[in-house]
């Protein structure tokens, strides 16, 4: 059957999966090195962080909201959780676990605010990516925590494919979306996601709980948020008080990119995947080209807009 | 079941008694009574603030009232919220086609009531049984007659009244007891609007009394086995269509004319 495609319009579902296409194309024509193993092992490793805080994203934005805190709560749980390795001596499992209780612990609190007081997610989420800032700097006095245990960069680790090294938290970033992925599409919770970001007051009059579906939704973007500290902290090897800046607007780029309306109710996990790539192989790209990080910035700038553009647009037929 | 002029025999499914509610200094239900009869269409009609909504949502669950009782197949029943009623196999029908327009018409039809899977797919993965939905909403939705062929299609993708036969058609699947609708037709077209119509009257054939709550006279005239006119927080009468018409109807729901100088033929 196919019901998870004929709920989106045609060009929202391939859309993202033409412009990686075309986008890769053109690289190749550009770089040699641009089409080799290596070279997809490394964006692969570029963009896990901002593919996992991307999962939260997602979430968030299917039910019609939005977190502009993600980056910055990602880089306080890492601050965290090398913080309590480095100052206290713990070990790392329980280390990741104190920071990732941080990250939720602001996925609750956002979700309290929206749910609780009814706040706009957007003002509630500009506050906390504030606070969390804040308190990352604050913590972490504006130093790098280099002084950390093996076990808390083990996801850094690469094991070899054929020729090709792979970074384990690249698969752990591939396994946390095809679990979403199931999630989202054959549970009833995931199906009441989708239901609360389409029209809420009829989701509540059916006897949901609306108001746990977002306050989990909102946990659960914490969870991934520590997840992606961790890849974080095991891709740079440091708890770095400035992580976060570019994947705060990166992860909704991705998001976008990948098909998922901002209005709610609309989109694919692995439409978010692809979206993720889009902006890790435009970097890469951008990069082998030898054009400088600003006109990076500017071109994920104009790809954001037209993602929403078409999003708009291919609505307008089917309203 | 199908023969709309011996309900007034036919055993009570619902009952009120004496229903109160007061918001602050006003009293939108000033000792209401209510009957609903097995296999019956009972309309219920009444100006604004003549207590008809207070009814409706005593009996569905929305608001509890300040004195009175309800009873539900000779049970009496507290109901806190809408969930407790549906519980108890009252579903509603809202005015304002409570769907969500982008999911299909079978995760609408079984939004919030899911089928997982048998065993362990169902119980340690939580799965979804979306064939065995998708087949039940084939089965529900042809046992109402409603002409929509695919059940995967979204919602969004069908008109008005179509929606609202599909959110009819779910009160309709689920409700063991009685089903209310709350203004079905006020948002449709003359033709979508006799579609509605028609489906409530298949509804009730399948043996589920329905409350319809209506402010579209001729809609209530066409269908209803009876109907409660609410005056003044109360139960003015209950007429019979088929004996009164519709100007002493309005007249009594207005208060121009007195219940008591209705004749007796036209009261059920």
């Amino acid at each position: 059957m196919s019901s998870t495609a004929s709920k989106l319009p045609p060009l929202a579902t391939l859309g993202p999966f033409i412009a990686l296409i075309l986008a890769c194309a053109f690289f190749a024509t550009q770089s040699e090195r641009f089409l080799s193993a290596q070279n997809f092992a490394l964006i692969l490793q570029q963009v896990m962080v901002v593919a996992v805080i991307a999962i939260g994203q997602t979430l968030v934005i299917l039910t019609a909201g939005i977190d502009l805190s993600c980056g910055m709560v990602m880089a306080l749980g890492g601050i965290v959780m090398t913080k309590m390795a480095a100052d206290y001596g713990l070990s790392a499992p329980v280390a990741i676990a104190c920071g990732m209780a941080v990250t939720m612990l602001f996925g609750l609190i956002n979700g309290l605010l929206v749910t609780k007081i009814k706040l706009p997610p957007f003002i509630v989420t500009l506050g906390t990516l504030n606070i969390a800032f804040a308190a990352t700097q604050l913590y972490s006095g504006a130093q790098t925590i280099t002084d950390i245990p093996a076990g808390m960069t083990a996801l850094g680790n690469t094991f070899q494919l054929g020729q090709t090294a792979i970074v384990w938290g690249a698969v752990l970033m591939l396994a946390l979306y095809l679990v979403t992925w199931f999630a989202l599409r054959e549970t009833a919770p995931g199906r009441h996601v989708y239901a609360v970001g389409n029209s809420p007051e009829a989701t509540r009059l059916t006897g949901i709980a609306t108001d746990k579906v977002l306050l989990g939704v909102y946990v659960l973007a914490g969870l991934f948020y520590g997840i992606a500290s961790v890849l974080s902290v095991a891709r740079t090897g440091a708890g770095d008080p400035n992580a976060g800046q570019t994947e705060n607007l990166d992860a909704i780029s991705a998001v976008v990119l990948g098909g998922t309306s901002l209005f709610g109710g609309r989109g694919m996990i692995l439409g978010t995947l692809v979206g993720a790539l889009i902006v890790g192989v435009f970097r890469n790209g951008l990069t082998l080209m030898g054009v400088s990080s600003v006109y990076q910035i500017l071109v994920t700038g104009i790809l954001v807009i037209l993602a929403v553009a078409t999003d708009q647009l291919s609505r307008k037929g089917v309203r | 079941m199908t023969n709309s002029t011996h309900t007034t025999n036919a055993p009570l499914v619902m009952q009120a008694k004496g229903l109160v509610k007061r918001y602050g200094q006003v009293t939108a239900l000033d000792g209401a009574d209510f009957e609903l009869r097995a296999g019956e269409i009972l309309a219920v009609i009444g100006d604004n603030g003549a207590g008809k909504s207070s009814l409706i949502k005593a009996l569905s669950g929305a608001t509890v009232p300040d004195e009175g009782e309800i009873l539900l197949d000779g049970q009496r029943i507290q109901f806190k919220s809408p969930i407790d009623a549906r519980r108890a196999g009252i579903e509603t029908v809202y005015q304002d086609l409570a769907v969500a327009p982008a999911m299909t018409i079978a995760e609408n039809l079984f939004l919030g009531r899911e089928l997982r899977r048998p065993g362990l797919l169902g119980s340690a993965l939580r799965m979804l049984d979306k064939k065995k939905m998708l087949e039940e909403s084939v089965a529900r939705m042809a046992e109402l007659k409603v002409g929509i062929r695919s059940m995967t299609q979204a919602v969004e993708t069908l008109s008005g009244g179509q929606r609202q036969c599909v959110a009819v058609a779910r009160a309709a699947a689920f409700a063991r007891h009685v089903v209310i609708m709350d203004e079905p037709t006020a948002a449709l077209g003359v033709k979508e609007g006799n579609m509605v119509l028609e489906l409530i009257r298949r509804v009730r054939d399948k043996g589920l009394p329905v409350i319809l709550i209506s402010h579209n006279m001729p809609h209530v005239f066409e269908i209803a086995d009876r109907i409660h006119i609410a005056r003044l927080g109360k139960r003015a009468a209950v007429v019979n269509p088929k004996k009164i018409s519709m100007s002493d109807t309005v007249a009594v729901m207005t208060g121009a004319m007195a219940a008591t100088d209705l004749p007796a033929e036209c009261l059920a």
